[in-house]
């Protein structure tokens, strides 16, 4: 039973929070995007130019941007393709009592320090590092390097929302599916896959976004490789509002992926 | 796709309503050259202490035993003087720009290439050398340079300095080079296995090796560069490019990578080779032929600053003999005060890193900010500015 | 579903797989906070306990570490209520404009770290600096850091009101109670479960941040990943941060089983 009006008393410091704190600051950030800087102090001056995003669509910007896309879509296929039969086991093959101790199990690494895990990596894929000594053979730092340890990083954020997914999952269903003939493969395809989209989809938001923004964890095992993340940064103090305009860029990306996802119904699901 | 329109419309109008209070819009008026500076007079005389003082430094130049009991040099000073020190490290000279444009920080130690914007920007205020006591032991060569003074006035005092050098694996490139052609013409004999530093003020280091080997350009000065001069470098950079295996910024990504063989040659600090080879990396370093480019930097004062004579009693301590001495054997650099090298744990400290050896510094070329008036006196052209060059960089960067 | 013995078989394999995936470049953090090596080379050509000794004794990273807790602790009371309060008004009540302000909330998670950080920088600098006289300190970092962890509080308490559904609510207030009554004695023990699952995912998340920390954060306050992230980068700190993460992961473990005790189920399907 939802009641038909505005809950004002309920919404007013959430929102307040929100548009002040966030999207004021957001708005402010895009309204840099128009504007120019000084020559030799980089200070922003407030002279009206669309030259920022014009800048954007040189050779130079769009390969970046399409190959942080490039990399931001193999993390989130990878981690799909990692969480799904892992969130599958944890739910329904391993023992019950070991689904506690499983979740716990992906949530730890998430206390491990981020930037410590980024430098693991970096000491894995090395000559005569880990993989090296136990694989015979590394990728070495790049591209293959980043999606890698993006994918180790931003894991758990697929496995969880998976999880819940397949907890949520009757187990009726998939009885009633067995029952009435279908076989493992297509009950997983007919009646887990289609109920467990949204759930994959609320994963891939923070996969997806997390890798579109990263620069941390590029600069550390991507070798020369250039992309958003780390060109906003170069250029956040230089020149503030062409950062401004790559900001955007991720923006709008990132705006059309969640409405995008918007339709599958993930966004209640996150 | 209701949302979305909704949300792209309340962006609009709030940009628009917005709009003016976007960012900082109060630059200075600019002289007929572009380089003017905001009228700042030096203090005078100091005061009483304020109580506290906030540094902005390169990590390792302020150390308070928070880290490591044993390497402390602000508990002291800061029973001395009463004034308690909160200090934040930075990465690179440009978020040091960035962090001393908030007028949070009283102090900052800043390189050649952050000076004159901070200095333009009116974000330090110009120093009363009568107030530093140790400051008539600073080196004469590093007083009145153009990184740190306008019109024979300092912005600051000198701490230290370095070249930045060539490394390389000595097992991998052979004969020993003497030549930065090793990561520039002859980069392709060690493709994927170059490395270069991760900022725009390396296009210098193109330009300081172009000075020697394509005296056609005449370049004077490798950070006065007029259109023809930077598109050279830039060229240069971009052939370099293709032979980088990563660019680096810090020196542990660095050290590392010269352990374990993924890089072969590159610039580095001599800081870095040194841990490199303690580290019993295979490497050495040199100061090629062509000469180098360097760093100097220099401790400023925060025009905004409301504790200055603490920022001064601080900095004072900081360039006095002994701490100047702890600092430069910590961090790894030649020291700015000449007593310092009585003071060194190391008694070859000074040797090492040359310090008081003139004619080695007369080959290493300071970082500096490019502006459009070229440093090297030229007036019939203009220069590329900083900005210009860190377009650049971003292109030769892919 | 029935699976096979050999799908089963693969699956307990393929989940070891995983694990091992997870846990290996842990492990070699913990071996590297006994590598002798200066700058972890590998393999360690040494074991020695010096690193463990000089973490120790180390100040940094307790300082560090205190203020990480205190930010954690704020942004966590903070996007409690406020997520709480929205997850109220987003699944019991219609009204125009709900989807904005579900697109709202999600968008600060979901936008890259590095535009909310300048976004907030510049807003710290232009706004608060001048105008309020606050500097960039403790507050502008719990501020940045509850802008995105109430997503998460708000996400674990809709989910669990969703699920309930309101007839509980309903027949409370049929038998005579007041709304505020109903909150206190039927809506909030329902939820309970789902604030702390919450709560522990917003501090987790607040304990890890870094990006938006960066642009946030003033003079003399760096949280624990600030403190790893200046001290990384330099040979003689950079095996003590080893030690640290590995500290970290073991801490971790307390949190995260309380959050299985206290929350019992709802830790268990928490979501971030």
């Amino acid at each position: 039973m939802r009641q038909r009006r505005t809950p004002f008393g309920l919404l007013a410091a959430p929102m307040a929070w929100l548009v002040v704190a966030y999207l004021g600051a957001l708005v402010a950030i895009f309204a840099t995007a128009f504007f120019t800087t000084d020559p030799f102090t980089n200070k922003v001056v407030t002279t009206f130019t669309t030259e920022n995003f014009s800048g954007l669509f040189t050779s130079t910007y769009l390969r970046i941007i399409g190959r942080t896309l490039l990399i931001a879509a193999l993390v989130t296929i990878l981690c799909m393709v990692i969480a799904v039969p892992f969130a599958y086991f944890m739910a329904r093959v391993a023992p019950r009592r070991l689904r506690g101790v499983l979740v716990a199990a992906v949530l730890v690494p998430l206390w491990a320090s981020y930037l410590v895990k980024a430098y693991a990596w970096r000491a894995m894929l090395q000559p005569e590092g880990v993989l090296d000594s136990v694989f015979g053979g590394t990728p070495g730092y790049g591209t293959v390097a980043v999606v890698l340890t993006l994918t180790y990083l931003w894991l758990p954020y697929m496995i969880l929302p998976v999880y819940s997914g397949f907890e949520r999952l009757p187990e009726a269903h998939l009885e009633a599916s067995a029952d009435l003939g279908g076989s493992t493969a297509t009950t997983f395809r007919r009646i887990v896959l289609p109920s467990l989209t949204p759930a994959i989809v609320a994963g891939s938001v923070f996969t997806f976004s997390l890798s579109l923004g990263d620069y941390i964890a590029v600069q550390i095992v991507g070798g020369k490789l250039q992309v958003l993340g780390t060109a906003v940064r170069q250029n956040i103090v230089l020149d503030l509002p062409f950062a401004a305009a790559l900001g955007t860029a991720s923006v709008v990306i990132m705006v059309v992926y969640l409405t995008l996802a918007g339709r599958t119904g993930a966004l209640d699901n996150l | 796709m209701r949302t979305s329109t909704k949300l792209g419309a309340m962006f609009a109008c709030a940009t628009l309503a917005l709009t003016a209070c976007g960012s900082d819009s109060g630059s200075d008026k600019k002289g007929p050259g572009g380089f003017a500076v905001p009228d700042l007079k030096p203090l005078d005389k100091l005061g009483a202490g304020e109580g506290e003082v906030s540094v902005l430094a390169w990590p390792g130049y302020v150390e308070d035993g928070s880290n490591d009991p044993k390497v402390d040099w602000v508990s002291d000073f800061e029973t001395e003087s009463g004034c308690k020190v909160t200090v934040k490290t930075f990465g690179t000279s440009d978020e040091a720009v960035q962090l001393m444009r908030t007028g949070q920080y009283d102090v900052v130690s800043a390189s050649g290439d952050a000076t004159l914007r901070m200095i333009a920007a009116g974000d330090v205020e110009p120093i009363n050398t009568d107030l530093v006591t140790n400051y008539k032991d600073i080196f004469d060569s590093l007083k009145d340079q153009k990184w740190n003074s306008v019109d024979g006035q300092m912005y600051g005092v000198p701490h230290g300095r370095g070249a930045n050098l060539l490394m390389y694996n000595k097992q991998k490139v052979t004969p020993a080079p003497d030549s930065w052609s090793v990561v520039f013409d002859d980069a392709s004999k060690y493709a994927g296995k170059i490395t270069a530093y991760d900022s725009p003020i390396y296009i210098a280091d193109a330009a300081n090796y172009l000075m020697a080997t394509k005296p056609e350009l005449k370049i004077k000065d490798p950070y006065a560069l007029d259109e023809k001069q930077l598109a050279a470098a830039v060229d240069l950079l971009k052939k370099q490019s293709q032979n980088v295996g990563e660019y680096w910024s810090d020196y542990l990504k660095e050290v590392q990578a010269f352990k374990n063989g993924s890089i072969v040659a590159g610039t580095t600090w001599q800081v870095i080779a040194n841990v490199a080879q303690s580290e019993k990396a295979p490497v050495d370093s040199v100061l090629p032929k062509e000469g180098s480019t360097g760093w100097s930097d220099t401790w400023m004062l925060g025009a905004k600053s409301k504790h200055k004579t603490c920022g001064y009693k601080l900095i004072d301590h900081l360039v006095s003999p002994k701490t100047n001495a702890a600092i430069a054997e910590y961090f790894g650099e030649a020291p700015a005060n000449r007593l310092a090298c009585k003071e060194t744990s190391d008694p070859n400290h000074c040797a090492t890193y040359h310090a008081e050896d003139e004619d080695y510094f007369s080959q290493v070329r300071f970082w500096n900010t490019p502006i459009e008036d070229c440093l090297d006196g030229r007036t019939d052209v203009k220069c590329t500015n900083y900005a210009e060059w860190t377009k650049k960089w971003s292109e030769i960067r892919g | 579903m029935s699976l096979s013995r050999g799908t089963k078989a693969a699956l307990w394999g393929f989940a070891l797989l995983v694990l091992a995936f997870v846990y290996v470049p842990i492990a070699v953090v913990a071996l590297n906070s006994f590598n002798s090596d200066r700058t972890f080379g590998w393999p360690p050509p040494s074991l020695t306990t010096k690193w463990w000794s000089v973490a120790m004794h180390a100040e940094g990273p307790r300082d560090a570490l205190w203020t990480s807790v205190k930010a954690g602790v704020g942004a966590t009371i903070i996007a409690l209520v406020l997520g709480a309060l929205l997850a109220l008004a987003l699944t019991r009540f219609d009204f125009f404009g709900k989807r904005v302000i579900n697109l709202l909330v999600i968008l600060p998670i979901a936008l890259p770290g590095i535009v909310t950080g300048i976004a907030l920088q510049s807003m710290i600098q232009n706004v608060l600096q001048p105008v309020l006289g606050i500097n960039a300190g403790l507050f502008t970092i719990i501020v940045g850091h509850a802008t995105f962890c109430v997503v998460v509080v708000f996400n674990n308490v809709s989910a669990r009101l969703r699920r309930m559904g309101a007839s509980l609510e309903a027949a409370s207030a049929d038998l005579g109670a007041r709304p505020w009554q109903t909150m206190r004695l039927v809506t909030l023990p329902l939820v309970r479960s789902s604030l702390v699952a919450g709560a522990v995912l917003a501090f987790g998340l607040s304990f890890d941040e870094i990006v938006v920390t960066t642009f946030t954060a003033g003079p003399g306050t760096p949280t624990l990943p600030i403190w790893i992230f200046n001290n990384l980068f330099r040979p003689n700190q950079a095996p003590v941060v080893n030690v640290v993460a590995v500290v970290l992961v073991l801490i971790s473990i307390l949190p995260v089983w309380a959050a299985q005790r206290l929350g019992g189920e709802a830790a268990a399907e928490s979501r971030i």
